[in-house]
């Protein structure tokens, strides 16, 4: 039986938290917005460029934990190339998904390789991490007048 | 005190298993797992003596405090009022009335930033607090600044996380007109140099403020022997309950200080023109205040007396080298915080490992540990790290335990290296 720590800590997430994807800083972006955990002292900066209603490049800064981290790197690469729309979705995917109750069943063919966040649920403390990436998209999405996510925290 | 110690095999042992049995908490399971509970430095966990003492309170004495005249509200006073008899003793205060009871730390600092700040401090005064300290005597001073137009110089501290007693002599002048030092640094265990402190400062007529949060509970404090001017701990960490704490200060202070708060208990006379102020205490203890709260305190720190202070800070340096020596010899993880003198607190960070996912990890294993800042945010800048991972020991921790602590850690380290 795979234990909810092996859950939690899957080897794609392990391995975005090794080498994350889209790590760095965007020099002229047209959206950027600052994530702060003051819980953990979590920090993310993310930078997008969007053109044509589209998210054309992002990139993150920071310091986290392996989950936050993970989330955000995982986060950059599926809304890179998608529009406003489709990533608006992906909030809310991402959103049901962790803040849904760890026994419920879950939809997963909406999720595609958000997936590795289902183990987050069994860990109520840590289900912040994961969401700081989105909620900061949420932020220079909305910030920008692209939408109206509700970026409160989970 | 020597016999409080037994011999087994080579390494003489505290009765500790005798006394966990006085913890109902530290028996029950965590994820399947024997609770290892290292999370002292947070809170300390309670004998059933305390736990005792707060039911009985309700079952048997409940009633109001300083009113009635019929027989509950006698013996609750009494009980109440004891507490502030063993405080006195166990500080060894020169007058009973030199002991407030309050909320806690914060709010016994808070206090006397408040009232003292309020009366005393002016434009480019320069109040003096080191550099680390708890957000809780930090903030109190900033508020008491912004109103007064005083200003708070932070006493620097080096590498090892020690005060640099040279800078802070440097400090001190004549626009110097308070300091507020913590003697044992929460997230560090850095024990401070407090007499040099107190010397010093009063080599100015500076009076001295000791924030002994993370002291009360290892270390034998005497107040006037340190001759510090206030003092503040909070009753939870001490094996008491929450809610409850404890401002020490000197008669003389306090007698001139106005009134923190007002409202009933506090007052000798009220009429619409004019307000007559209790004495001390009373001056500073507004309102129906956490009788429970303080009987358990009581009952605490008469268990303490019982196992004696000394021995606990014996018994607790023990298990803090044996730590230390089990974790400085794990690759990839660094302690931070290695000053000389330290208490049983023991922070760490691990390469490539966060400290929330060390913290989880650990969690998994019935280990409980702080992970952050620890209320410390300027320490954790002053080290360059964005958080650390807390291990904080107690008389009722054992050997045994800090190995499955040591087993925990090296699973985190194998799963992020």
């Amino acid at each position: 039986m795979i234990s909810e720590l092996d859950e939690l800590y899957k080897q794609v997430i392990l391995d975005h938290n090794k080498n994350p994807r889209n790590f760095g800083v965007l020099e002229n972006p047209t959206s950027h917005a600052k994530g702060h955990n003051p819980l953990c002292g979590d920090q993310l900066d993310l930078y997008l460029v969007i053109e044509d209603g589209i998210i054309k490049d992002v990139k993150f800064n920071g310091s986290g934990c392996a989950i936050s981290k993970a989330s955000a790197s995982i986060m950059t690469s599926i809304i890179k190339g998608k529009t406003i729309e489709e990533a608006k979705q992906l909030f809310e995917h991402f959103h049901n998904l962790v803040t849904s109750d760890p026994e419920a069943e879950i939809d997963v063919s909406d999720l595609g390789k958000l997936e590795v966040f289902c183990g987050v649920r069994e860990f109520p403390s840590r289900i912040k991490c994961a969401s700081l990436p989105w909620h900061t998209l949420a932020q220079a999405l909305n910030e920008n007048g692209y939408s109206d996510l509700i970026s409160t925290e989970v | 005190m020597e016999n409080l110690f037994i011999d087994i095999s080579e390494k003489k042992v505290f009765e500790v298993e005798k006394i966990r049995k006085d913890f109902p908490i530290l028996s029950r399971l965590i994820h399947g797992k024997n609770l290892v509970y290292f999370d002292n430095a947070a809170t300390t966990q309670k004998p059933r003596q305390v736990i005792d003492s707060i039911q009985n309170y309700y079952v048997n004495l409940n009633s109001n405090i300083h009113r009635g005249v019929h027989y509950l509200s006698e013996a609750a006073t009494k009980e109440y009022e004891c507490t502030r008899k063993i405080i006195q003793n166990f500080i060894n205060a020169k007058h009973l009335e030199e002991i407030i009871y309050t909320r806690g730390t914060t709010e016994s600092i808070n206090l006397v930033a408040s009232s003292y700040g309020f009366a005393n401090f002016k434009k480019d005064d320069e109040i003096l607090i080191s550099a680390m300290e708890h957000h809780s005597n930090i903030v109190p001073w900033q508020i008491i600044c912004q109103h007064t137009g005083a200003k708070l110089k932070v006493i620097p501290m080096n590498d090892d996380g020690e005060i640099i007693l040279e800078e802070f002599d440097n400090m001190l002048n004549e626009k110097t007109k308070f300091v507020s030092v913590v003697h044992v640094s929460n997230s560090l265990g850095t024990i401070n140099p407090i007499k040099y402190i107190i010397d010093k400062a009063h080599n100015f007529n500076i009076p001295v403020m000791v924030d002994a949060a993370q002291s009360i509970q290892h270390l034998k404090i005497d107040v006037q022997q340190l001759d510090c001017d206030f003092l503040a701990f909070s009753g939870h960490k001490i094996y008491g309950p929450t809610g409850i704490g404890i401002l020490y200060g000197k008669k003389k202070y306090l007698i001139e200080m106005p009134p923190y708060q007002g409202g009933g208990d506090m007052i000798m006379s009220v009429s619409f023109e004019k307000t007559i102020y209790n004495e001390l205490p009373y001056k500073f203890e507004a309102g129906t205040p956490n009788i429970a709260g303080v009987i358990g305190l009581g009952v605490a720190i008469r268990y303490i007396n019982n196992i004696g202070i000394e021995a606990i800070n014996n018994f607790e340096n023990e298990l803090l080298s044996y730590a230390t020596n089990l974790l400085s010899d794990m690759k990839g993880l660094k302690i931070i915080g290695t000053a000389k003198d330290k208490t049983s607190v023991i922070s760490f960070i691990i390469d490539n490992a966060h400290p929330h996912d060390v913290g989880t990890i650990l969690d998994r294993d019935g280990v409980a540990v702080r992970t952050g800042h620890h209320c410390t945010e300027p320490v954790m800048r002053r080290f360059n790290i964005p958080a650390t991972t807390r291990a904080s020991f107690s008389f009722y921790n054992t050997f045994y335990e800090i190995d499955v602590l040591a087993k925990s850690l090296k699973k985190v380290i194998n799963l992020f290296n």
